[in-house]
């Protein structure tokens, strides 16, 4: 929709343009930004012109993910199989349709915050790193399971910009199980959980359900039932009733340990 | 960048999303249904990768090529993808199909073909609200349904396509706002944060000051005559307690100023600046508290208004019994009780209300709006205005998509208002309002929702002793169809069980929440869910099938037509096609060949069926004048005032035309829904396009041929013959709908493996259009009973944009069978029966039934999400949680 309180739209070229003036924000893929209103906004700081590559390997053989990159990218690089699949689970996971992920960003999705923001899930899943670029020109770097606080909240302060999200090499050697429900077929994610296999047994990312996302380490199946019992809070909205969310987690979270760990 | 392949010198303004912009350089053809990303209708390819242009930045698009509909064929040129569209019927209003052709164009083979692995899940972000999809899936696949060519005495039941498909298809023909924006003026509305409240002052001094502000309307600008909304051919059919501009809201989100302004854009940042004083008046949300002594009373003081009991909040009410309930219930052999609870849901036409008036030169208040019934709005503004109607012209072009929505004068009063006030200033410009999606789903009226006690007595034989209802209907803020909905959910409910004992007990009453309205079926879908669940549970108790005591109970040729007095009325049966309908439905489900899709261990599988029946018109009357002319060059237009809305009327007249006069569907030209151009219809609802007006078309049509008669070839000038239907004396159609579900107690998910819809609608006029229309009215009924639900919280709509108010995709509706009743009405056009609203009402009650038959514990709230159903399972089967802990 338009933004009619918008008068302005930069084009960042350089770090030097990312400073906000009051008023401004940054525009990613502009897909969520521009699907309901935003009152006070005065100005638009594109980060597309910073010519950001979407994907890049590591020196390390990890793989950095440029904030701008859009889920289409993301899903068309050359992951292990075992990321492959699990990317593009995630990507699936989204409400929106291929369509919106031509221009949608993986950036986006993170800031963004949502609960059923199926990027964080994936990129918590992966141990990635967000990597931060802080106002004074400085960077700082923070794990996406910590940076993602509460529905909407981030770490992030005005100003400071997602610059990239780094996958180790370790996770991108691992294999993950995932599992999701909603409460229609292709719906927003209520619960989504994520397994992957480690030496110790099975780490969960569990999405969806909680306000936030929250990692859980695991044995084996036995322990997954006292792990969920940790959680002592589940998100309510209009997309599944807290109760059900709770109980449908610990089901997904029984069924990806299980087939992670078999 | 360049459109269509045409260099645009135009640079879009910062905010500026990229489907305003196209449509600022006249390319109409990219629709707004959501302008948030979630429905589609506004896709267009950006250098050949689909998008939705409503959430894409304008400016990003600079040096790209963009690709609409319109760019893609034209009308006399499809593409291979349109033509398949067209001649898969695959559209009803039209409204999302521009937006479905760029995508499928997208992806699509050269010769149109879309081979996907996963069409569910390509296309989850391309909403239909129409079609219940299957014919999407045809033209995508690239079958065809229709037949055009045929002539004269053969059109009539075959499946002609609709007349405007080409356009259609290719974004062109044009929908209410879809003009030149030239010297228009934008509308927004400031709306109420509170419940209840008085506006002790409004200050719009800074407002006015925004540049390009023309002007701000507020209750100091109220022409202080008292309406209803809802509109229907007696306006004393609704109370009077509604005006534009209130000092006193009812509601969150009723309307408190209307900002009039250069663009959109200025209207917008003034309304945020109009100044606001309350007082905080009490509320109340509880329709049942609604009722208590004590309680704030919402029209308290309108005891003038046609309100049943104002000092009780109560809008319409009906008591009454015949024969003894009391004695029916206490010699029963077997009884059933049980109280059912119906959702707020929202029609979603996606088109979004809007319209735009305008003074005409010869001083003629002219409002272009999206409406079903442009006749009724047309009286009342000039009752509300005090001008004489001949004074007034309301006119609707093709509407995208209605459901009962557009029965309902929403934008059009304050339009006019302010159209009349801008005059007084000396402006005699154009102002325009669009509501927004979270507008329509946020403020204006959806399904009325009901709790519906339902108590059945019955004897050995499974044969009906007692029949007691008690419904409690929450009308919302303001009466708008309150006492219709609430009379007509419990007539043909009621009315088509035979039985000596019956009592009702109904009320409406009003509450603080947004308003309720017309919503296909009318109040029968609610009312339907509880009885129907009360019969399927007494069929389990006499311990015959669902379908045999239907057979036992139900009315048939002969019997009356009772609820809770005595019988009367214009209600006949024209025709009887139920016992047909139960046969068909049953042997359907039954005796199907067809392997169900597999079904996961540990799923549990269930059958359930209902019935329904609906008169095929209104009470009351319901008028329409049709005029038929032919013209010396062989063609013939035909002139009526009902609207097209995506029921087919306009292919339906079209096709009465043709066989009554013995020419081709493409010698005959519609004029439809303006008052300017017609003699006066009722309008589109209570499903009269096709019996109402039809009948109107067929006897003017019929008169015409008379006086051509002997005539060698066309008339020298042009000969004309009009009739008149005035909805008297009406019919009655039936549905049954059958469903196999499987149900996962782990999850409460519910698949539907089969669906079976039987409907009796007389003679089919079309059968491609009646088929879409009953696969349709399945979806939405689908929708409601599983998954669509508007979640209030202390009086504010929560589920404001569609990505939270999950309207079926795609990949929720499966396909429905639908079978035809071989019968022929009396009283319909050519023995032809309505089936719009109809097939919408016994879908609900029929999965319920499966999911009790499947998991031996009945649902008894809507919608039955996964949530609710597993909540039912997890009192059931304690074993089924413990296996995850």
């Amino acid at each position: 929709m338009d933004l009619t309180t918008v008068t302005g739209h930069r084009r960042a070229t350089g770090r030097a343009d990312l400073a906000l003036t009051p008023g401004e924000t940054y525009l990613a893929g502009g897909t969520w930004l521009f699907s309901e209103p935003q009152p006070g906004l005065t100005g638009l700081v594109d980060l597309g012109s910073l010519g950001w590559a979407p994907l890049e390997e590591l020196s390390s053989g990890g793989v950095r993910i440029g904030a701008t990159c859009t889920i289409a990218q993301l899903h068309a690089w050359p992951w292990p199989s075992a990321v492959a699949d699990l990317v593009g689970q995630c990507a699936d996971s989204l409400l929106m349709s291929f369509k919106v992920q031509h221009a949608a960003t993986v950036g986006g999705n993170v800031c963004l915050a949502l609960p059923a923001g199926a990027m964080i899930a994936l990129l918590t899943a992966l141990d990635a790193e967000a990597v931060i670029w802080t106002p004074d020109g400085g960077e700082r770097r923070e794990p996406v399971a910590t940076l993602v606080r509460d529905p909407g909240l981030t770490s992030l302060t005005r100003g400071e910009v997602l610059r990239a999200l780094e996958v180790a090499p370790a996770a991108l050697a691992a294999s993950y199980a995932f599992a999701r429900i909603a409460l229609t077929p292709y719906g927003r994610t209520s619960a989504m959980v994520i397994a992957r296999r480690d030496a110790r047994g099975a780490t969960l990312t569990i999405a969806g359900s909680t306000p936030r996302p929250l990692v859980l380490e695991v044995a084996s199946e036995a322990e997954v039932g006292a792990a969920i019992d940790t959680i002592h809070e589940w998100y309510a909205d209009p997309h599944g009733a807290p109760d059900w969310r709770a109980a449908m987690t610990r089901r997904l979270a029984v069924e990806t340990v299980c087939r992670v760990l078999s | 960048m360049r459109l269509n392949g045409v260099p645009v010198e135009a640079s879009p303004a910062p905010g500026q999303c990229l489907r305003t912009w196209i449509r600022a350089q006249g390319d109409t053809s990219v629709k707004k249904g959501c302008d948030a990303g979630d429905c589609g209708a506004c896709t267009v390819l950006l250098d050949g990768a689909p998008v939705h242009s409503c959430i894409t930045p304008a400016l990003r698009a600079t040096g790209a090529e963009v690709t609409t509909a319109a760019g893609l064929g034209t009308p006399e040129e499809l593409s291979p993808v349109q033509r398949r569209f067209v001649e898969a019927a695959g559209f009803q209003c039209g409204f999302c199909t521009p937006g479905w052709v760029v995508t499928a164009s997208a992806l699509a083979g050269p010769d149109g073909t879309v081979e996907v692995d996963d069409p569910e899940r390509t296309f989850k972000g391309n909403l239909c609200r129409c079609t219940g999809y299957r014919s999407i899936r045809d033209a995508l696949t690239g079958t065809c349904n229709t037949a055009p060519g045929a002539v004269g005495a053969e059109v009539f039941g075959t499946s002609l396509p609709a007349p405007a498909g080409p356009r259609v298809v290719c974004g062109a023909e044009p929908f209410t706002l879809d003009l030149a924006d030239t010297d228009v003026l934008h509308m927004r509305l400031v709306r109420s944060p509170y419940a209840h409240a008085r506006i002790t002052a409004i200050d719009t001094t800074a407002a006015e000051a925004v540049e390009g502000v023309v002007l701000v309307l507020t209750p100091d600008d109220d022409p202080g005559v008292l309406f209803s909304t809802a509109r229907h051919q007696s306006r004393e059919d609704d109370p009077d307690d509604t005006l534009i501009l209130d000092r006193v809201v009812r509601h969150i989100g009723q309307r408190v100023a209307a900002v009039v302004a250069e663009s959109a854009a200025a209207a917008d940042r003034a309304a945020a600046l109009v100044a606001v004083t309350y007082e905080v008046l009490p509320s109340v949300l509880h329709p049942y508290a609604a009722r208590l002594p004590g309680a704030p009373l919402l029209h308290g003081e309108k005891h003038d208004s046609r309100i049943a009991d104002p000092g009780r909040n109560v809008v319409a009410q009906s008591h009454g019994e015949v024969g003894d309930v009391a004695l029916g219930l206490r010699t029963a052999a077997h009884r059933v009780t049980g109280t059912w609870q119906t959702a707020r849901v929202s029609h979603v036409a996606l088109e979004t209300h809007g319209g735009r008036a305008w003074i005409a030169e010869d001083g003629t208040l002219v409002v272009r709006t999206s409406t079903q019934v442009p006749f009724l709005v047309r009286d009342e503004l000039a009752h509300i205005l005090k001008r004489d109607p001949d004074t007034v012209r309301v006119l609707a072009a093709r509407v995208g998509g209605g459901f009962g929505g557009k029965q309902e004068m929403l934008v059009e009063d304050v339009l006019a208002l302010a159209a009349v006030r801008l005059e007084a200033h000396g402006i005699r410009r154009p102002v325009q309002l669009e509501l927004s999606r979270e507008e329509v789903l946020a403020t204006t009226p959806m399904r009325h929702p009901m709790r519906v006690g339902v108590e059945l007595g019955a004897d050995a034989d499974g044969v009906l002793t007692a029949l007691k209802v008690d419904v409690l209907s929450d009308t919302g803020a303001y009466g708008n169809h309150g006492p219709g909905v609430m009379f007509h959910g419990c007539h043909e409910s009621i009315a088509i069980y035979r039985c000596a004992n019956k009592r009702l007990d109904a009320e409406a009453v009003y509450t603080n929440n947004v308003p309720s309205g017309a919503f296909r079926g009318y109040g029968l879908g609610q009312v339907i869910f509880a009885i129907e669940s009360a019969m399927d549970e007494l069929a389990r108790k006499v311990g015959i099938s669902p379908y045999e005591i239907r057979r036992r109970n139900v009315v048939v040729p002969g019997d009356d037509f009772v609820v809770n007095g005595p019988a009367g009325g214009d209600l006949v049966f024209g025709s009887y096609g139920l016992d047909q309908c139960l046969d068909l439905a049953e042997q359907a489900l039954t005796s199907d060949p067809s392997p169900d899709p597999a079904v996961p261990e540990g799923w549990r599988t269930g059958e359930g069926m209902a019935v329904a029946m609906i008169a095929t018109i209104p009470p009351r009357g319901h008028y329409s004048t049709a005029r038929v002319t032919m013209h010396p060059d062989g063609t013939a237009s035909v002139s009526v005032g009902t609207a097209e809305f995506g029921n087919g009327t306009a292919t339906v007249h079209v096709q009465i035309v043709a066989e009554e006069l013995g020419i081709s569907p493409a010698e005959v030209r519609l004029v439809a829904s303006d008052t300017a151009t017609s003699a006066y219809d009722s309008g589109a609802f209570g499903s009269t396009g096709s019996v109402v007006a039809g009948m109107a078309v067929a006897q003017a049509a019929r008169s015409l041929a008379a006086a051509l008669e002997g005539l060698d070839g066309p008339p020298a000038e042009d000969v004309w013959a009009e009739a008149e239907h005035t909805g008297s004396p009406r019919s009655v159609a039936f549905n049954v709908h059958a469903v196999r579900v499987a149900v996962d107690p782990g999850t409460g998910e519910v698949r539907l493996l089969r669906s079976v819809q039987a409907v009796d609608a007389g003679r089919v006029i079309n059968p491609e259009q009646l088929r879409g229309q009953v696969e349709g009215g399945v979806a939405q009924a689908i929708g409601t009973a599983l998954q669509e639900e508007l979640v209030l919280a202390d009086g504010e709509v929560v589920t404001r944009v569609l990505r939270h108010y999950r309207v079926p995709q795609i990949g929720d509706v499966p396909v429905t069978e639908v079978l035809f009743a071989d019968t022929v009405d009396t009283l319909g056009p050519r023995g032809a029966k309505s089936m719009s609203e109809a097939p919408y009402n016994p879908v609900a009650p029929a999965i319920a039934n499966a999911i009790r038959d499947a998991l031996g514990v009945r649902p008894h709230e809507l919608p039955m999400s996964r949530d609710r159903i597993w909540r039912l399972t997890a009192a059931l089967f304690p074993t089924t949680s413990e296996e995850t802990r």
